[in-house]
């Protein structure tokens, strides 16, 4: 969930910021930073957006996958899921400076707007660990179904969206009481779960099954479900993944794994504008802050790709650590 | 989901307006089993009392974890034939307690009767266990799901490797028993589909005697380098050997240093406890934290099947095995296994088309089918006897 994240996080810091301010100053308007964790090679790789250049790796823990900022942009979050744990990075410093308690082998997880709670799914316990930030203690825990991996949070913050992959289900979690409210069976395994900026679908990938489903969350039902078709390819290697949707709800873009296309989606009509040719296993994505810009991870070929996102075409590819997985962009 | 609920809607209406509350369905499934005494070569791969019915009870967990969303119970039911025990008999005793749903673990010929007892009685079962492929093809039956993978597509999987490897010259070692003259069938069907030469072929008698002995290795170690001397040129020595007679011997100590195949060396499998990739970790670290012991192939043929069973009840909601079959036959089944990919039915046959692992027992090597092996539906169909060459007419 990188674009909310960070969007809200622009809001945030519409006042002063003093030092931050200056650094971001001095650079090109649109130069941003990505994160990228590569699982492999238990690193993070830097790119400035100005340049696309890689400037900095970064060593992490064991098997680095979901990765985001804080609401405050000061900190990016990674999940390091063999050491147990979400390490937090300085973005000043790019050093390690804190761990989170985050349970067992976490992968995914997403923030509510304040930026205070921190929701994450652990694959190996059935389980949604809810954690303060500040204290950086565990306060709460929702037995959710079997491998739970996807996590989604409703603009509001009130309904946390959580997809477990041998269940097959969206869980939805009143994110007050921590009960579960509805749970909506979905195709095969399950994997992200993206809500629009304006609370009116949920879009849930499901990487086996090769749909997404649009989800009503207000009615809890499946609206529509989206097939993808490549001329060419074999059903089987169809495997939606990540997703991303612009801040206007009229775009969706959707990472189809080893099909190595992210299939560009009309937002309202839920049809498929086109296929955009990106690396080999194409994992997760994200916008640039001002959304000129999509960055793909793609695991296999090791590079990520970067989507000129009005053009809707392919205008780099920058070579990263081994399996890169997951993106987080800043705004500094 | 819409379309999916529409569809079982016609079939099943009583379920769909059940409010949550109401009491549970329960599933209950079979667990149909012979007891026999494997002994294997390699001490470390005997196989556990529960080996199988483990993985249908770790399927049935994770059915009950999804169950609890939606108002449903699974349990299984354990029932173990000792050899002589008439396995129709078993299949009547499991329909008299309500049990229509039985995954069995039966060599060939007990399968088939236990398939035709109580036909009428509307009983589906899921073999978990034998890799025969008449059980497909002239036995096939109209209500038997595979899970197991046949020896076609054990012996295809392992071809299409040895081929992308450019290991074309095969020594063919085949063992006395009838089971490894099916596997070596297997071995040269895949061997002139993929465009392998087997060189030379020689049979190794069983000629009786233990696996474990006090100072085997030295005999051993003399034995297999003149069994396999003076063999006309090969890459690779691919053994057929299900009795576990004399393959797990020839890696190390064959005359020329060649790499070994099939039941021994590099192995092609439905699943191997080293198994680490699209997501398995999880499924191999649960796994043995219910059984204190690691995930074994039986095991996972019998999971998928408890699975399939699940993934019925979740679309479906219906107890009706008609209604599970259906639902496994239609578009809208696709089973998550850990494999990287969707498995599916073969419609023709109830083969569940899945890849295949080729392991060396300590990693994955690769997994087939491989690059380049391409088909115009699936290509999980270039493993085993595909849709045009199948001599399948279920009833």
């Amino acid at each position: 969930m990188p674009v909310e994240m960070i969007v809200r996080s622009a809001a945030t810091r519409s006042g002063p910021l003093f030092g931050l301010a200056l650094i971001a100053l001095a650079g090109p308007a649109h130069a941003f930073t990505a994160y990228i964790s590569n699982e492999k090679s238990n690193t993070i790789t830097v790119i400035d957006t100005d340049t696309w250049q890689a400037v900095k790796t970064i060593k992490a823990g064991q098997r680095p996958r979901g990765i985001e900022l804080t609401k405050d942009g000061k900190f990016v979050l990674v999940a390091v899921g063999d050491d147990d744990t979400i390490q937090m990075i300085d973005v000043k410093s790019g050093e390690i400076v804190a761990t989170l308690p985050s349970g067992p082998d976490p992968e995914l997880f997403t923030q509510d707007p304040s930026g205070k709670i921190l929701y994450v799914a652990n694959e190996n316990d059935n389980t949604v660990t809810i954690i303060d930030m500040e204290r950086r203690a565990r306060i709460g825990e929702v037995q959710v179904g079997v491998e739970p991996e996807g996590m989604g949070l409703s603009p509001d913050g009130k309904t946390l969206v959580n997809t477990s992959e041998t269940t097959n289900m969206a869980h939805f979690i009143d994110t007050t009481t921590h009960q579960i409210v509805a749970n909506v069976v979905v195709d095969a395994r399950p994997r992200f779960a993206e809500f629009k900026r304006d609370g009116s679908e949920l879009w849930v990938s499901s990487e086996v099954g090769g749909t997404v489903s649009v989800i009503d969350p207000a009615k809890h039902t499946v609206i529509k479900k989206i097939t993808f078709a490549v001329p060419g390819l074999r059903g089987e290697a169809i495997q939606p993944v990540g997703v991303s949707i612009t801040n206007d709800g009229k775009t969706g873009f959707v990472a189809l794994g080893p099909a190595n296309r992210v299939a560009v989606v009309d937002g309202t009509t839920h049809e498929i504008k086109k296929y955009l040719l990106v690396g080999q296993r194409v994992w997760h994505m994200a916008f640039t802050p001002d959304e000129k810009y999509l960055l793909t991870t793609n695991g296999v070929s090791n590079d990520v790709s970067v989507i000129d996102v009005a053009g809707l075409k392919v205008i780099k590819s920058i070579q990263v650590g081994e399996l890169p997985w997951g993106v987080a962009i800043s705004r500094q | 989901m819409i379309r999916l609920l529409a569809a079982t809607a016609l079939l099943i209406p009583a379920w769909l307006g059940a409010p949550v509350t109401a009491d549970p369905i329960e599933f209950k499934i079979g667990y149909l089993r012979l007891v026999k005494l494997k002994t294997t070569i390699s001490l470390v791969a005997m196989p556990a009392d529960n080996d199988g019915v483990a993985g249908a009870q770790a399927a049935v967990n994770d059915n009950n974890t999804t169950g609890k969303f939606l108002t449903q119970q699974f349990s299984l039911a354990d029932v173990r034939l000792k050899a002589g025990d008439d396995p129709a008999a078993a299949v009547a005793g499991l329909a008299d307690r309500g049990i229509s749903l039985v995954i069995a673990d039966l060599p060939a010929d007990l399968l088939l009767k236990a398939a035709d007892a109580e036909r009428a009685r509307g009983m589906l079962l899921f073999n978990a266990g034998a890799i025969d492929d008449r059980l497909r093809e002239g036995d096939c039956r109209a209500n038997v799901v595979h899970t197991a993978p046949t020896r076609s597509m054990l012996a295809d999987g392992l071809a299409q490797y040895l081929v992308w490897k450019q290991w074309r010259r095969w020594l063919l070692v085949v063992g006395s028993h009838d089971a490894d003259k099916l596997y070596a069938d297997a071995l040269r069907r895949a061997a002139q589909r993929f465009g392998a030469k087997i060189v030379q072929e020689r049979v190794f008698e069983d000629t009786g005697g233990s696996r474990r002995s006090d100072s085997g290795v030295v005999q051993v170690q003399r034995q297999i380098p003149v069994f396999t001397q003076q063999a006309a040129e090969h890459d690779v020595v691919v053994a057929a050997d299900e009795n576990e007679v004399f393959a797990g011997y020839l890696p190390y100590r064959t005359w020329s240093p060649r790499p070994v195949a099939g039941s021994a060396g590099l192995v092609p499998t439905s699943w191997d406890s080293s198994n680490d990739q699209w997501g398995a970790t999880q499924m191999q670290d649960r796994f043995v934290k219910q059984f204190a012991r690691r995930m074994t192939a039986l095991d996972m043929q019998a999971w998928m099947a408890a699975r399939m069973i699940g993934e019925s009840a979740t679309h479906t909601r219906s107890t009706d095995t008609k209604a599970v079959l259906d639902f496994l036959k239609s578009p809208a089944f696709a089973l998550a296994a850990f494999k990287g990919q969707k498995l599916t039915l073969r419609d023709w046959n109830l083969q569940l088309r899945q890849p295949i692992l080729l392991t060396d027992g300590r990693t994955i090597v690769s997994v087939s089918p491989q690059e380049g092996f391409l088909h115009q539906f699936s290509e999980l169909d270039t493993l085993g006897f595909d849709r045009s060459e199948s001599k399948c007419r279920l009833k």
